[in-house]
């Protein structure tokens, strides 16, 4: 499936969650979909898009959050996984967008072309509910699943990799961090 | 009777209470032990136990935004296992990130291992342009981290206090 598609499948379940993205290709078509202000888009330190979710999710446990993370930026931070799986935000879906490549530097294959599964270092890391899926139905009820199920959950969506013609996009960074702040502190 | 000074953890401690800092993310090393403990008695505070100090600079981002003010507690290799986080992250951002990092491999330093990482923490703090001090007495411990707290949020930036030996090992 294309990451595209299944962004744009649970866009309507995004309107009113908290997002946190990793950068290139998720943030690129995210934003083409449609930005919001609950969007945030964490443009490099790779691996750390998860630990913000984290926090967020630990500090306004009336919220919800989406973290959109990719196989590269996980592999980047696997002990996130077990940091992540210890304190269990029960508001907080965790979906991996596994391309098998690193697709903004020029699509140099990931540990996860050759044998290496998301899914199961999540589970073993302790996160309590994981889920490997490919087709763009199974994704969309797996994340719906995920929603109501009120506990962290991993996704990993195995998807093409294909994206968008270019990866910076017309939102500033800056722009993007301080309206995400104030929407964040407003709401809830 | 470990020679971790609980004295001058508690300074610390209530100094950062006073900050309003809520959630403090740590990855214990020696000297941070009382601290580490004082967090996880409280109440108040959320400690996050990490599996890599890099994590923390995530963590903080998103308590930051979120509008919870939270600092790190890391040793000085801790400080250097974070560094892409504080540069693309906090620094790329305009994170305000309290860092307190044990200042280990400095003069007094017993354990060979930690020598190379403290010859290096203060030039690398300096080349990344990190406003930092030391705590090395109790007297201006409450000041200093109020001051270097309002320096972070004020600039938008990581801020960082170098614990020393002198505050915080007593030892003969």
């Amino acid at each position: 499936m294309k990451r595209v598609d299944a962004l744009s499948a649970i866009y309507p379940h995004l309107e009113s969650r908290v997002v946190v993205t990793i950068m290139g290709a998720v943030a690129a078509e995210l934003q083409s979909i449609g930005h919001r202000p609950n969007f945030f888009y964490l443009q490099h330190a790779m691996g750390l898009a998860s630990s913000m979710g984290l926090g967020i999710a630990l500090t306004r446990p009336d919220r919800h959050v989406v973290v959109f993370d990719g196989d590269g930026s996980v592999l980047m931070n696997l002990g996130g996984l077990t940091t992540l799986a210890r304190y269990r935000p029960r508001n907080l879906v965790h979906v991996v967008f596994d391309n098998e490549s690193l697709l903004s530097v020029g699509g140099f294959p990931t540990a996860t072309s050759t044998g290496s599964d998301l899914e199961k270092l999540a589970a073993a890391a302790g996160v309590p509910r994981t889920a490997t899926v490919r087709e763009l139905g199974e994704f969309t009820r797996a994340f719906e699943e995920a929603l109501g199920a009120n506990d962290l959950t991993t996704i990993v969506a195995k998807v093409d990799a294909t994206g968008p013609s270019k990866f910076v996009t017309d939102l500033a960074l800056l722009e993007n961090r301080f309206e995400f702040q104030r929407w964040l502190r407003k709401s809830g | 009777m470990s020679p971790v000074s609980t004295v001058s953890s508690r300074l610390i401690y209530d100094a950062l209470k006073a900050c309003d800092i809520r959630l403090l993310s740590a990855l214990p090393e020696t000297w941070l032990v009382h601290l580490v403990r004082m967090a996880d008695d409280d109440p108040e505070m959320t400690l996050v136990r990490l599996a890599k100090e890099e994590e923390g600079v995530g963590i903080s981002a998103g308590a930051h935004l979120a509008g919870v003010k939270s600092a790190m507690l890391m040793q000085n290799h801790g400080f250097l296992a974070s560094i892409n986080g504080i540069v693309s992250c906090a620094q790329l951002y305009r994170i305000p990130l309290l860092m307190l990092v044990s200042f280990r491999g400095e003069f007094g330093e017993r354990d060979p291992w930690q020598t190379e990482g403290g010859a290096v923490t203060e030039d690398l703090l300096r080349a990344l342009r990190i406003p930092f001090s030391y705590l090395d007495h109790p007297d201006h411990v409450a000041r200093r981290i109020a001051t270097a707290q309002t320096l972070a949020l004020s600039a938008n930036k990581p801020v960082a206090l170098l614990l020393c030996r002198d505050l915080m090992w007593e030892e003969g």
